[in-house]
């Protein structure tokens, strides 16, 4: 190898400055949640404790922690399931032209970058206005969708422009009908993909608070009550909270990695033997 | 196959839109709203020295949250791209990068105050050394508070697209760049920023539309002392003072899509996928 250049050295410091400033507010956070008892929201720690997480598990005075969480929850995984498939069958579709496809490539586009609260605005009014009643799993699910749907499309659209078509003439050749060749040749390859576009589902809805804040009704999603909670709780009970919600993120990354890796194993061993010399 | 994305995209993209130009209209008393057709709210907006400050102050903001991560984003992803030399470092790196942006924005927020409160660790370490005598007052709630928060959420999505278009350069353009006399300046300058200007568009769209229409960063950093436009419409709304927030947030809209519209002509966003 080559020696590095003074370049190198210099660079390798800025990314580390870089990974320093992405990660040193959460530590910091994370450990001043073990703060004691008489403790503030900044250092000198007044002693190591797990004061402020029981605290978080107590009844709060501020609102119902743990039912916004279990409603989050549950809306992330509405909106993930919805996502996977509807960006499936929309990339799918995109392979070709059809009438429109251009106004609603736009529309998708528009989705994404439209401000998060006229999202909000409008879903809420649109919903008052025809005499619904806002909901988190109704209007609150919708808006979500709009933003997490352009992720799971563009995603999609990604894939399928380096998606080999030769395996799917392969399948018709043979004599696959088009269900057997999407469920058994193009679902299988673009199965890593899927993985993704679930955790950006997932973790998007369950992050997102602007396109949540007029759409959810009476009933809170987390986001909307940590939101609540900054504005009226002045004590490290807050930095428990975010180091609990961290990682539980972290946790669902780690998930989703060991289920992409285990599907990558299985897909490894069952796989074709062709070409490996075999009988 | 399109159909339910289209029928989601109408219903929650489309008619929401279309009801908020109308509602724009609309006349506000104190107690309700009122269905009619004129210009009020515009005029009002238009007429008002609020709007303009305010309208500044989104500009400012984006612009200068661009060029940060901009600076920042390019900079990481070129180290990741041609600095590591084996992909699986590349990937975990970039990894590394990612993982921040999976926790909630708020809490990322949130996890400033105790570096850049009154008696944060920026403050104490500068008084420690001797650098100053009193706390500087201006690090938490205050434009700097505000734009700081921003690098600090945004700068993935300049480094995910940069690096993306970086990993397509082909090698062998660098070689060839390098083999004509090329010394590394002029290698960046003239192959590989010409090369990654896609991707510099994709990163910035998204980091100018996530600034302009940001209104909880804004609120939260600056401890509501400044406000931009995204602040103007939440603030109408939690008045109840819908058609107002309409006329805001449609010309907030036709703000951003002009913006988008200028930047796609930089860029092919189909062909780049």
């Amino acid at each position: 190898m080559e020696p590095r250049p003074r370049s190198f050295y210099i660079l390798s410091a800025f990314f580390m400055l870089f990974i320093l400033f992405l990660y040193g507010p959460t530590i910091t956070i994370g450990i001043l949640s073990f703060q004691g008892e008489g403790g503030g929201l900044t250092f000198p720690m007044r002693g190591v404790s797990l004061y402020w997480f029981y605290d978080l598990f107590e009844q709060q005075a501020v609102g119902d922690i743990w039912g916004s969480f279990r409603r989050s929850f549950v809306l992330g995984l509405m909106v993930m399931v919805v996502t996977v498939v509807v960006s499936v069958m929309g990339g799918l579709a995109f392979r070709r032209n059809f009438p429109g496809s251009d106004i609603l490539f736009y529309l998708i586009i528009t989705s994404l970058v439209i401000p998060s609260i006229l999202i909000s605005l409008g879903v809420g009014l649109l919903f008052s206005r025809s005499g619904l009643d806002v909901h988190w799993s109704t209007s609150g699910f919708g808006s979500q969708l709009t933003w997490t749907l352009p992720f799971g499309l563009l995603i999609m659209f990604a894939v399928f422009n380096r998606f080999d078509k030769s395996f799917e003439e392969a399948a018709r050749d043979l004599g696959a009908t088009p269900w057997q060749t999407l469920r058994h040749v193009v679902l299988p390859i673009i199965a890593p993909s899927l993985i993704g576009v679930a955790l950006f589902g997932f973790t998007l809805s369950y992050d997102e608070f602007a396109r949540t804040l007029l759409t959810s009704g009476s009933y809170n999603t987390l986001p909307l009550e940590i939101y609540g909670m900054t504005t009226n709780v002045t004590s490290p009970v807050l930095y428990a909270l975010g180091t609990l919600t961290t990682v539980f993120s972290l946790v669902i990354i780690g998930v989703f990695l060991c289920v992409a890796l285990i599907a990558g194993r299985r897909r490894a061993r069952q796989g074709s033997d062709a070409g490996k010399g075999g009988i | 196959m399109v159909s339910p994305l289209a029928a989601i995209l109408l219903i929650f993209l489309v008619l929401p839109i279309i009801l908020i130009v109308i509602v724009s209209f609309w006349r506000a008393t104190e107690f309700s709203i009122i269905p009619a057709f004129e210009f009020d709210n515009y005029a009002f907006l238009f007429g008002s020295s609020v709007t303009y400050t305010v309208f500044f102050n989104t500009f400012k903001y984006a612009l200068i949250t661009w060029v940060c991560t901009l600076l920042t984003g390019f900079t990481v992803a070129y180290y990741l791209a041609f600095h590591i030399r084996s992909l699986t470092w590349q990937i975990a790196l970039f990894l590394l990068c990612t993982i921040p942006f999976w926790t909630s924005n708020i809490i990322r927020m949130i996890s400033w105050i105790p570096f850049l409160g009154r008696n944060g660790i920026a403050n104490s370490t500068l008084m420690s050394w001797g650098a100053i005598d009193e706390p500087i007052e201006w690090l938490l709630f205050s434009d700097f508070a505000v734009i700081l928060a921003f690098v600090h959420l945004y700068t993935l999505f300049m480094v995910v697209p940069i690096f993306n278009t970086m990993m397509r350069i082909d090698k062998s353009l660098i070689e060839a760049a390098r083999d004509a006399g090329a010394n590394g300046a002029q290698i960046l300058w003239n192959v590989i920023i010409p090369l990654t200007k896609p991707g510099i568009m994709i990163g910035t769209i998204f980091v100018v539309t996530l600034v302009m229409g940001d209104f909880i960063t804004v609120r939260f950093m600056s401890g509501s002392q400044s406000a931009n436009v995204g602040r103007l419409i939440s603030n109408d709304i939690a008045l109840l003072q819908y058609p107002s927030a309409s006329a805001t947030a449609i010309v907030l809209l036709l703000t951003v899509l002009i913006t988008i519209g200028i930047l796609l002509r930089f860029v092919d966003i189909r062909k780049e996928l």
